[in-house]
């Protein structure tokens, strides 16, 4: 060799494979403008589609004119639900199993619903044109409190569902109940709080909020009557799903269907559903023969396209004096609005609701939930989380709280005595989950090391003692949140959505020259699969990353996937696109073996080539392997190098993280500043820490908006309040905290490369951190639970009610 | 979101302007930085047929020093009166103030004028004017007239602008070297309205207030002047005491609407924390 | 429509002069991305909160969601489409967003790099607090900011000539 060959390490470092804080291929063109967003997409004869909604949340409709609105030069059509219903289009299937209106059929269930779509030459007469349609309402009885909805009187939200006592999950016990889901062993938890020391039950309320993502929902149909064949772009999590729901519904066939997802400006599981505005697009193409845009504005996206949470939980733990816990019932009301929309995989009515059992070896558990209408809207998405894990790592984190104040344990020590032990994975939860791997002792222990745990304890005594004798009115809080979540739905024993299995997919293709393009069924919002999934493949098959294109989005040329959300794409794709570049590598093991003319078995792979097993200087390099596969394949080996694999993954992954926030609370006004918010995430193998790093700041701040003020509200006629960036809190730079953030590395047994998912860990760890801060700093006073959101003025509420005020 | 048609209208003269008012009455309305107006079109919650805008009128921009009173023209900036050094110099709670208002880009463009003129009660300017005892020159078809901010509010949206006349400048009288100031502002983030706001002016003589000007913004449907808790300060030492009966009376006064912000109850007692932290900082700037 | 009145205006945008003719009431946003299919700078809330839509006109940072495009007439605007160097390499605001991971999904990457581009022309040398109150009026919903102000930290030292420290952990 001479001295210009690259070392071993060099050739590594050229392939900025796994591990490698490798910078953005995206960003190249974000930075200059150049992402390619829905909005951005011209199209010849391209017109605008506009909803008409109702102002009011319950009302019968009584009359639609659309006269006017189409005397105005540039309107082309008003569809309602009655032009729909020519093409059994007025109402369209959800993922949960219910039916929702695409328009109003004769009455509306939600302020700002759907009541008639406009499509005219542009945004501008559109909207002249809304407001030129009449629409003749009767009020009718409005019901906001989900836990009004079972009442004998309550008013009837579903006529359409009188007299249908089963549901998609089971049989309905009221007008206004959706379904029952309970699992776990009743008897056997009953047992338990029968033979307790201690007890805690606490009604424990996640409110309802909202993914919003910076970009609204929208889209673009187009349908090409000649050809028969459907395009839709559009802001879609999960393209392929999207494409068969339309074939389904419009019965056009699949594969005259074509859906793009181009850039995406933020998902966080707003854009994993179907939504009017996507159908009427699509219908109103269908009827017009031109394109049609349907682009969202923030209030109709925060008031009608899905929401998050709203899940009232009553927890009760029981417990062994010296805190051991023995048992744990959780009853969940759930307000899922006016139709079942929720986006679950379809056999989980409450998601993985059931992981609530967390990070503690509950012997026995039991859950129920009641999934409940009321005149809100629909929707019920995984806001930058697994299906309802955000939700029960909130409730079990507060539980646990709770807890270690009634038994005055330290609420970091009962943590550590209930943990999982490391010895015990696979671990089966009392709540029918086997928990890969992990090793939480580790991480906890870790995590107040750094952050100076006890003396932060101490130094809050101090100040309680201080607050006591009137010598400060700032009281301190530390919140302490441990969680286990479950993400990469999912094996297609437990998932699939409307019959699709929930795997994921890659395809490789290496070119003569050694570059390759590649494609999978997900698809990025933000997350940088561009740069990632390259980085799998660079380690893989030894290519460097740089030659690597990665396409996401498009229908066509992509495998069947089930998309992004769920923080399901690395463990899912993840996992198929290092099994393809397996199958690519094989392939070139046999490739190598005939160009230097040995077995197969003598060779050894090194970085980016195969090498003959103790003559290293007899190698060759992917880059001439490629070239051999086009040019010159081993007799009898079909030419070409490309692979694609389809993953059912045999589990779920299960990352985990210790997350401590440390809260200073002005009592008089209410105000809480964080003074530092340390996160420890294990999310197994890392593939670029620099992008690990990035998710978690995101959804940590997402976390801390929902924690401290994010909600979208209505009020007892049923207006939602606050549905705009004024009201609905997105923090600015000003008031996002410093984020610290560490890990541990606990790879997941199953998995190809012992990857997890980590994008939603930082919501799902951070809203119980910030809330048990809030909570924790007023412990002292005698206070228990205070619901959040935490903003300033519940914050100062809660105060008053404890006496803080003097 | 998008606003309805009209007529777009770029006086280059004040005159000019009026005219157009004149002959439009109630279907006109002048536009300055457009921050509030502009929202209020795109939702359709107003409806213009002729827009007026100011920005291309010269005269409606500067600030000027006349000695005992400075003249700020309607259409200068946040960002103008923030980089003001005789504004840093005279009248810093201005800058204050200024720099608590909306974001950066709307300060760009948010003008003194707008902020002042629109009525809304969310808006910091007001009650600020209202505390330094300013005047706004309002200019019509018969001419100039002055009105004392603490006069010119009647209820959300209501002033006494007529839909003919334009808020062409704000007059404010300089307060003493060495005066005391601060305005405190709750809001839940950077961008919205007060949660409660407050403004104080004092001066100190000897240790004790020798004047001292309060006003409240958006705890009511109008900023508040509290003059009583003003008067109940003067003559005082800022005394634990006096400071709690003239909060009382700085709340007494508030009537503000329970929303996001928090129930009225909230925002009342936020007025009066606001006002008390505001009192203490000005007190620490006031030359004795 | 042709009985809708159209308005003659003239702006130089991005170093190019360009005229049309607008109705009165379209919005600066719409005739950059519509009109003169300048689709960088985006529309994320329509109520000037989000800054999604910031360009920068005679040397301020507008939202340009909240203005007419009649109102800027005559006036001098740079998008995010200008803001690359002239040899068509990335600038420095551009650069550091990339090097510090200051982005993800691009929605608001545009209107942040702007309203950066103008708050280093008034301040070269930025403390992260104005920074972070320079940035106040630009929401972004994937990165928590934090590593937005390293950005600007990078790009501004880049542009002071000195080399970026990045801050302790």
């Amino acid at each position: 060799m001479n001295d210009m060959t690259p070392t071993r390490e060099q050739r590594e470092a050229a392939l900025e494979g796994m591990g490698c804080k490798r910078k953005r291929v995206e960003d190249i063109r974000f930075t200059q403008g150049k992402g390619q967003y829905v909005d951005d997409l011209k199209l010849p004869g391209m017109v605008f589609g506009d909803f008409v909604r109702s102002p009011y949340a319950h009302a019968k409709i009584t009359r639609i004119d659309a006269s006017e609105a189409l005397k105005l030069p540039g309107v082309i059509a008003v569809l309602t639900a009655e032009d729909l219903k020519g093409v059994n289009l007025a109402w369209m299937p959800t993922l949960a199993g219910d039916v929702q209106m695409v328009l109003a059929d004769g009455k509306v269930l939600y302020q700002n619903q759907e009541v008639a779509f406009v499509v005219a030459e542009n945004r501008y007469i559109a909207d002249d044109a809304i407001q030129l349609v009449e629409v003749e309402y009767e009020e009718l009885p409005v019901l906001t409190d989900p836990f009004k909805s079972m009442d004998a009187d309550a008013p009837v939200l579903r006529p359409d569902l009188d007299g249908k006592m089963e549901g998609a999950h089971g049989p309905r016990k009221h007008h206004n109940h959706i379904f029952t889901w309970e699992v776990g062993d009743r008897e056997e938890t009953d047992k338990a709080f029968s033979e307790a020391d201690v007890t805690i039950k606490e009604l424990i309320s996640y409110h309802r909020t909202h993914p919003s993502p910076l970009e609204t929902c929208q889209c673009v149909a187009s349908m090409d009557k000649i050809k028969g064949e459907l395009t839709v772009w559009g802001t879609f999590q999960a393209p392929h799903v999207i494409r068969t729901v339309a074939s389904l519904l419009s019965t056009i066939p699949e594969q005259k269907i074509h859906v793009i997802a181009p850039d995406i400006g933020g998902g966080f599981g707003n854009k994993v559903g179907a939504y009017p505005g996507y159908i009427c697009a699509i219908v109103a193409s269908i009827v017009t023969g031109v394109p049609v845009k349907w682009v969202e504005d923030r209030m109709e996206n925060l008031s009608t396209t899905s929401f998050a949470r709203d899940y009232h939980m009553t927890a009760e733990i029981a417990a062994k004096n010296d805190g051991t816990v023995t048992g744990l019932k959780v009853h969940v009301l759930a307000d899922h609005g006016g139709f079942d929309a929720c986006a679950d995989p379809s056999k989980w009515p409450a998601g993985f609701f059931n992981i609530v059992t967390g990070s503690y070896d509950f012997p026995a558990a039991h859950l129920e939930v009641d999934g409940v209408y009321t005149n809100k809207a629909p929707g019920g998405v995984a806001y930058r989380c697994s299906f309802r894990v955000t939700e029960a790592a909130y409730c079990i984190e507060r539980a646990m709280d709770i807890l270690a104040q009634k038994l005055d344990m330290d609420p970091a020590d009962l943590r550590m005595k209930n943990f999982v032990k490391a010895e015990q994975f696979p671990y089966h939860s009392a709540l029918g989950w086997e928990y890969d791997s992990g090793d939480y002792h580790t991480a906890m222990q870790k995590a107040m090391d750094t952050i100076g745990y006890r003396e932060l304890r101490a130094e809050q005594k101090a100040k309680q003692e201080a607050f006591k004798r009137g010598e400060t009115r700032e009281i301190m809080g530390i919140g302490v949140s441990f969680f286990t979540e479950i993400v990469g739905a999912g094996p297609s024993k437990n998932c699939d959505i409307l019959g699709v299995a929930m795997f994921d997919s890659a395809e490789i293709r290496v070119h003569p020259t050694g570059s390759v393009i590649s494609r999978m069924g997900t698809k990025s919002q933000g997350q940088g699969h561009e740069t990632t999934w390259a980085q799998i493949i660079a380690t893989e098959i030894g290519i460097p990353a740089a030659d690597i294109m990665v396409e996401e989005g498009n229908t066509d040329t992509a495998p069947y996937g089930l998309g992004t959300y769920g923080s399901r794409s690395t463990p899912v794709a993840g996992a198929a696109i290092a099994l393809a570049s397996r199958k690519i590598r094989n392939k070139a093991q046999m490739i190598a073996a005939h160009m230097l003319e040995v077995s197969e078995y003598d060779l050894e792979w090194d970085v980016d080539g195969f090498q003959v097993k103790g003559n290293p200087q007899a190698r060759k390099s992917m880059k001439e392997i490629a070239w051999a596969a086009y040019h010159a394949p081993p007799p009898g080996m079909e030419p070409g190098l490309e692979a694609v694999s389809y993953y059912d993954p045999p589990n779920m992954t299960y990352p985990f993280g210790a997350y401590l926030c440390v809260m200073d609370i002005d009592v008089d006004t209410g105000v809480a500043k964080t003074r530092r918010f340390y996160a420890l995430d294990d999310c197994g193998t890392r593939i670029n820490p620099m992008i690990i790093e990035g998710q978690v700041h995101g959804g940590l701040t997402e976390a801390f908006a929902i924690a401290m003020g994010q909600e979208i509200r209505y009020d007892e006629m049923g207006n939602v309040l606050g549905a705009s960036f004024m009201d609905f809190f997105l923090p600015t730079a000003v008031e996002t905290p410093h984020w610290e953030t560490d890990f541990t590395v606990t790879p997941s047994p199953h998995h190809p490369i012992g990857a997890k998912g980590v994008g939603e860990s930082p919501n799902v760890g951070g809203v119980p951190a910030f809330s048990n801060a809030v909570n924790d700093a007023f412990k002292f006073l005698g206070s228990t639970h205070i619901q959040m959101p935490h903003d300033a003025w519940r914050i100062w509420q809660a105060a008053k009610e404890l006496g803080a005020h003097g | 979101m998008i606003p309805g048609a009209f007529t777009y209208h770029r006086p280059s003269s004040v005159a000019e302007a009026v005219a157009i008012l004149v002959s439009h009455g109630d279907e006109a309305r002048p536009l300055s930085g457009g921050h509030s107006l502009i929202p209020m079109m795109k939702l359709r919650m107003a409806a213009p047929e002729h827009l007026v805008d100011l920005g291309g009128i010269a005269d409606l921009k500067g600030i000027t020093d006349d000695g005992d009173t400075i003249t700020i023209r309607a259409m200068t900036t946040q960002h103008e009166l923030i980089a003001s050094d005789l504004l840093a110099q005279k009248l810093p709670i201005i800058r204050e103030t200024s720099l608590l208002i909306a974001d950066p880009q709307i300060r760009y463009v948010g003008t003194l004028g707008g902020n002042v003129a629109n009525g809304d009660p969310g808006n910091d300017m007001p009650a600020l004017m209202q505390c330094l005892d300013a005047a706004y020159v309002l200019t019509g078809p018969e001419g100039d007239r002055e009105v004392p901010a603490r006069d010119f509010y009647e209820a959300a949206y209501f002033t006494t602008l007529a839909p003919d006349e334009i808020l062409t400048a704000v007059r404010i009288p300089v307060p003493p070297a060495g005066h005391g100031y601060a305005y405190e502002k709750l809001k839940r983030k950077v961008g919205d309205y007060a949660t409660a706001a407050a403004a104080v002016v004092l001066t100190l003589d000897g240790g004790t207030v020798s004047f001292c000007s309060i006003a409240l913004t958006n705890v009511a449907d109008t900023p508040l002047y509290a003059q009583e808790a003003g008067e109940i300060l003067t003559g005082s030492t800022l005394d634990a005491e006096t400071v709690a009966r003239a909060v009382a009376a700085a709340e007494e006064i508030t009537e503000p609407a329970s929303d996001g912000r928090g129930p009225a109850e909230y925002r009342t007692k936020m007025a009066g924390v606001m006002l008390q932290r505001a009192l203490a900082r000005a007190a620490t700037r006031a030359a004795s | 429509m042709s009985d809708i009145e159209q308005i003659p205006v003239t702006m130089t945008v991005n170093g190019k002069k360009v005229q049309r003719f607008v109705e009165a009431r379209t919005l600066l946003i719409h005739f950059l991305r519509e009109d003169l299919n300048l689709t960088g700078p985006h529309i994320g809330c329509e109520t000037s909160h989000c800054g999604a839509c910031t360009v920068e006109l005679n040397g301020m940072s507008v939202k340009s969601c909240t203005m007419f495009a009649v109102q800027a007439d005559g006036a001098e605007l740079t998008t995010i489409e200008g803001m690359a160097n002239a040899d068509g390499t990335l600038s420095a605001l551009q650069e550091g967003f990339r090097q510090m991971h200051g982005l993800q999904c691009g929605f608001c990457t545009p209107g942040m790099i702007l309203r950066a581009h103008t708050l280093l022309k008034e301040n070269p040398n930025p403390t992260e607090e104005e920074i972070r109150m320079g940035i106040s009026g630009n929401l972004c919903r994937c990165t928590g900011y934090q590593n937005i102000v390293k950005a600007i930290q990078y790009a501004a030292a880049k542009l002071n000539g000195t080399e970026f420290q990045e801050a302790a952990e």
